[in-house]
């Protein structure tokens, strides 16, 4: 067969579309991408802020978009539908229609004319109709790309030729283009992903919820919308009948979801619970009072991802109000206000008035979506999602064609990222040998020589949306920047890292001839990169750039003192117009990439990531410390859609074993790391050195034993207590001593959600639920009992407990206050729990006694953890890069984690995620060189007196005494510039390139001016 | 007037937080809108060990009221050993600035790591809780008399 395509069709451009996109794009192939509204972002653009950082959702989406935008291999086909497909995997033929903008994106600059003067309003779609838009829009105000473009729909001129044409008379540079025709196109790809995304459920049919009815009622996206600052009140909260700030808030819970009566979903929709807890907290912070009573009534609390339950709790510390109740009526108040009847535990009917009712609505698939798989042959599931396999979480029915996101099961944004990156692993699986080869090459414009120019410097004052224009006085500290010296232009910009801005700011640059530029806005952290590349465009070196951090740092620390946060910016922005005064030009720096990966850890997640990598054409070296591959994997019977842990475990051993770029070393661990991204050097146990580019961490997780203490029940006293693992151990070794039990008990919780394990361990309760049905199946007239707190059998793991119910298992809820009792006496367990709904002491007698115990962080996380220097939570999992955006990276460049080490979590997304660290290493991989330090120490031989204490501090061995001259000298390529030597040096004879003493103490000195 | 400014006489404070930790840990309080007094003035540096005694003794003479340097926790440091320079450094450099009649107050070292928001904003009120009990800083200020017009 002739070598694949060496392109890649993503469908859908939210954030799984886009980051799929990326990773490919980043590691040689050219992507299409095809989204069928005017621009990407999905519903996360949508979004205020997101959970469990309270991050604003523009301000981490943006930079991603931008990305996706202007990359060299990424062809964004906007208002483009899929028509149909042919051909087999490596080489596809993709038909795709492309509907007309009526606006010509080259000419449109998006200065906003056309909208101005356009006469037609028509309901706003971004902002759920709760305001209004022109028939020529943007879809949002950060749109990417943004262009403008006409509504066929509203637009009076098309519908009857000769009427309107306004927007077309005011262009300033001619753009509109009223005769543009849909355009259909075949696109020759050697594999699909598809990301198509959710809708939010329309609760119009729900009549109990009054939606549609009254005016105060309103879906959770709808309330997203009154929070945003792009949104229909600019973020003020106004309720929509009398656009008065609403006091009283109820969010109901699973609208559209674990409802198999009126709505049909009987999935859960996984991350309605979270959004809820986030919406009230954000709303009480919104408010102008602060003095928002929130109150969430919900029937399972569902926080089981990482952070989660740190949130949760803390929204309870905070007063938020959790009733544990369906609402069965909402109805209408005075002035519009909302009546709200509920039964709690304790069955008396209650009501209780609020100003505002947000439904919190499920996650379904689009129409579009659906008539979409049906015209490419893929397989739904009975929910409407995909269908996907448990050990192939990313696969579809057709071979080549791969899911991610919200399409395939309701998932929270980093789950979704993480399946983009495993997707396009996936993707590359097959299409490495044609790396490459459709792809285009970057070039920046040469760099202007400014060293002989005097400091011509440019500030841009962000706004970011109201994040920082609520608290600062953003115009005040704009003008402020103009009379700083040096200063020759300053301006405010309501998001400068929106495609708008930056595209200005290259254009400011370069008209104004400005040779240093500050950006006073976020932090640099996230921010510096998308702001220096700007810089490259406009034809000067990214180091003349500085960024004064006025919101993390400033307005989001300061939110009760305006002025002295103004105060505070201007000095941050004088303090970075002071540094960057200083700031000069450095060279480009480069390492030549180890094509070599290291995978630490043998169980499912180190073998699944170290097979994709191989099947990429990598070698891998693959540690494990035990004298077999497997991990946690071998003690797990079945996934909770039964499939056999210890068949797949097997096939994947032996694959893994046989395949010739897999070197496995077990009994192996790892001693020291040196180096980093491209060229690190590890010491094995074993006393090898192994060369490698990159490294994955997937060190697995322990499970807790709680042989002593609060936890204990009877665990290693009485021999038909067990774990969950253990009793899997009896399924697994088909033990017939399981046969004619009469009752069984399971106590969820553990040793998790418990304040020395304040978290929830996510996979116990599909787990145990999983068990007990097996356990049904062996005795049938078996009772069993589950003591639970919360069941989180989140997605379409809800239909093992809705069946679960069905057989007549009993599901009794306990609190912390009320644990559930276990005593022995000869031999016979007894368990005694305090049932609420009858209220009164059930007395149990099981055969059989399960702990759904937590799962743990293993005790040595932190010896690894220091090797590479990646962080760790307070729980003692390791701490990726970005909660929601970088799942599987590190801060550490060119390391990346995996499985129970990152967060308990189920098989599927152990092999999902193990496959994104796959995706995410090959980006560094498939390259000859990356990125080095550009900022590195610098000799002044005049003053050195060879001393060579430098030498000493140096941590990496970059610092040398030269033979014939005496004098200390650096190697740049070991350098990594962390400025040891610089504080060491007794001369004042190194220094740290644009880090020199002069330099940050003019900071300082600008700092403290007054 | 004068003791009305003294009680709402805010210090002005230099932190110098390193890249990796404490400046991210600075940024995690933002992100989680953990409030603290708007006295601190962040400097960010590439690690703790990059801050020399001078820099400090610098921003002492410059009018700065007090000092913090902030690095990785023990063992984290993204440049392996750089928190450990620091922190030797520093404890010298302490009873260095005691001799030469610095307050010890004035001059704080901590280690904060990156997921470690509420610590840093404790941390900075706690400090300027501190400095403001000491008042201003003018011992190495050097004082020049405006010209006489």
């Amino acid at each position: 067969m002739s070598n694949p395509k060496g392109s890649v069709l993503v469908v859908g451009g939210g954030i799984s579309g886009v980051q799929a996109a990326l990773d490919l794009a980043d590691s040689g192939f050219y992507v299409h991408l095809v989204e069928k509204s005017p621009a990407i972002g999905g519903a996360m653009s949508q979004l205020d802020k997101t959970f469990p950082t309270n991050d604003c959702s523009a301000c981490i989406l943006s930079p991603k978009l931008v990305e996706a935008g202007r990359h060299l291999n990424i062809n964004l086909l906007t208002l483009s539908e899929v028509l149909d497909l042919e051909g087999e995997p490596g080489a596809f033929k993709v038909r795709v229609r492309q509907n007309p903008r009526y606006v010509d994106t080259e000419k449109c600059i998006a200065c906003g004319t056309c909208a101005q003067k356009c006469p037609k309003k028509v309901p706003n779609e971004f902002d759920l109709g709760l305001g209004t838009r022109k028939a020529i829009y943007l879809r949002y105000p950060q749109a990417v790309p943004l262009k403008y473009s006409i509504d066929e729909k509203a637009c009076i001129y098309l519908k009857k030729t000769g009427r309107c044409g306004f927007c077309e008379k005011v262009c300033p540079t001619g753009a509109i283009n009223f005769d543009d025709k849909p355009k259909e196109f075949t696109l020759e790809v050697g594999s699909v992903i598809l990301a198509l995304g959710f809708r939010p459920f329309d609760p119009s049919s729900l009549e109990f919820t009054g939606y549609g009815r009254l005016k105060n009622v309103v879906t959770s996206m709808e309330f997203e919308r009154l929070l945003s600052p792009s949104g229909p009140c600019m973020g003020h909260m106004e309720r929509p009948s009398d656009k008065k700030e609403p006091k009283r808030i109820a969010w109901l819970q699973c609208v559209g979801s674990r409802d198999i009566n009126r709505s049909c979903h009987g999935y859960c929709s996984s991350v309605c619970c979270m959004y809820a807890i986030k919406q009230a907290v954000i709303a009480r912070e919104h408010s102008k009072s602060g003095d928002i009573e929130a109150s969430i009534f919900f029937m399972d609390m569902r926080t089981h991802g990482k952070g989660f339950e740190a949130y949760y709790n803390r929204a309870q510390k905070e007063g938020i109000k959790f009733h544990r109740a369906r609402v069965h009526t909402v109805l209408k108040g005075k002035d519009d206000n909302l009546i709200v009847r509920y039964v709690e535990d304790d069955g008396i009917p209650r009501e209780e008035e609020f100003d505002l009712v947000v439904l919190s609505v499920g996650l379904e698939t689009d129409p579009s979506a659906i008539s979409l798989s049906k015209r490419l042959g893929i397989e739904l599931d009975a929910d409407k999602f995909l269908k996907t396999s448990l050990f192939s979480p990313v696969s579809t029915n057709r071979d080549g064609i791969f899911v991610c996101g919200a399409f395939s099961e309701p998932k929270d944004i980093p789950q979704s990222v993480m399946e983009a990156s495993a997707a396009a692993s996936c993707a590359q699986e097959r299409l490495w040998p044609s790396r490459w080869t459709e792809t285009k090459k970057k070039s920046f414009p040469p760099e202007r020589n400014v060293y002989a120019e005097p400091p011509r410097i440019g500030v841009f004052v962000c706004s970011c949306g109201i994040n920082i224009a609520g608290v600062i006085d953003v115009k005040e500290v704009t003008e402020y920047a103009k009379t700083l010296p040096g200063v020759v232009f300053a301006q405010n910009n309501l998001f400068t890292c929106s495609q708008d801005t930056i595209n200005q700011m290259a254009q400011t640059i370069k008209e104004k001839g400005l040779n240093r530029v500050v950006v006073a806005s976020c932090t640099p952290r996230t921010h510096e990169p998308l702001f220096q590349e700007t810089l490259r465009e406009a034809g000067i070196n990214k180091f003349l750039f500085e960024m004064a951090n006025i919101r993390d740092q400033d307005s989001w620390v300061h939110q009760d003192d305006p002025e002295a946060a103004t105060q505070k910016a201007k000095d941050l922005v004088r303090m970075a117009v002071s540094k960057v005064r200083g700031d000069e030009p450095l060279p480009y720096n480069f390492v030549p990439v180890k094509k070599r990966a290291l995978v630490i850890g043998g169980g499912v997640a180190g073998m699944v990531a170290s097979l994709s990598l191989a099947d990429q054409g990598f070698p891998v070296t693959l540690i494990e410390r035990k004298d077999r591959l497997g991990g946690h994997g071998r003690k797990f019977y079945r996934t909770w859609q039964g499939n056999l842990m210890q068949d797949y475990l097997k096939g994947l051993i032996e694959t893994v074993m046989s395949h010739e770029n897999i070197d496995v070393r077990l009994n192996t661990t790892l001693k020291a790391v040196s180096g980093s991204v491209g060229q690190f050097r590890s010491e094995l146990s074993d006393g090898s050195m192994v060369e490698h580019g990159v490294a994955i961490v997937a060190i697995g997780a322990e499970s807790f034993k709680p042989r002593k203490g609060k936890w204990n029940y009877l665990y290693g006293k009485n021999p038909n207590v067990h774990t969950l693992l253990e009793l899997d151990q009896r399924f697994i070794k088909n033990d017939p001593g399981l046969l004619g039990m009469n009752q069984a008990v399971f106590i969820h919780c553990v040793g998790s959600r418990v304040p020395e394990r304040p978290y929830c361990s996510r996979v116990c309760c599909t787990h145990a639920i999983d068990q007990a049905l097996k356990l049904k199946d062996l005795n049938p007239d078996m009772d069993i009992f589950m003591l639970y707190r919360d069941i989180r059998t989140y997605g379409k793991r809800e239909h093992i407990y809705e069946e679960a119910r069905a057989k007549g298992i009993v599901f009794i809820r306990y609190d912390l206050d009320n644990l559930p009792k276990v005593s022995e006496k000869d031999e016979r367990m007894t368990v005694k729990v305090r049932d609420p709904i009858i209220d009164e002491e059930v007395v149990l007698h099981p055969d059989l006694l399960i702990l759904a115990s937590a799962v743990r962080p293993r005790d040595d996380v932190g010896e690894l953890s220091k090797l590479f220097k990646c962080a760790m939570t307070e729980e003692g999992f390791l701490l990726e890069a970005h909660m929601k955006l970088r799942p599987v990276d590190f801060a550490t460049d060119g390391v990346f984690l995996a499985g129970l080490c990152h967060y308990p979590k189920p098989v599927e997304e152990t092999i999902a995620q193990a496959k994104a660290a796959a995706s995410r290493a090959a980006i560094v991989l498939s390259r000859e060189k990356v990125p080095a330090e550009s900022i590195t120490a610098i000799v002044n031989p005049m003053k050195c007196t060879g001393c060579a204490l430098c030498t000493l501090v140096c941590p990496y061995h970059a610092v040398g005494i030269d033979e014939n001259t005496g004098k200390a000298v650096v190697d740049t390529a070991l350098c990594k510039g962390c400025g040891a030597c610089v504080a060491g040096c007794r001369s004042d004879a190194i220094t740290l390139k644009n880090l020199g003493n002069e330099q940050i103490m003019a900071a300082v000195e600008a700092a403290l001016e007054e | 007037m004068e003791e009305k400014r003294e009680e709402n006489w805010q210090p002005k404070i230099v932190a110098f937080l390193c890249n990796w930790c404490s400046y991210a840990g600075a940024d995690l309080a933002g992100v989680s809108r953990y409030q603290y007094p708007p006295s601190i003035r962040i400097v960010r540096v590439p690690c703790s060990g990059r801050v020399s005694p001078n820099m400090i003794l610098d921003a002492l003479r410059s009018g700065a009221d007090g000092v913090l340097v902030s690095g990785c926790h023990p063992g984290d440091c993204h440049y392996i050993s750089g928190n450990f320079y620091a922190r030797r450094r520093f404890a010298l450099f302490k009873r260095f600035l005691e001799f030469i009649g610095i307050e010890p107050d004035r001059v704080n070292f901590t280690w904060i790591s990156a997921s470690e928001g509420e610590q840093f904003a404790q941390v900075a009120r706690e400090v300027t809780e501190r400095v403001k009990r000491l008042g201003p800083a003018r011992k190495l200020v050097k004082e020049i008399e405006p010209c006489s017009r």
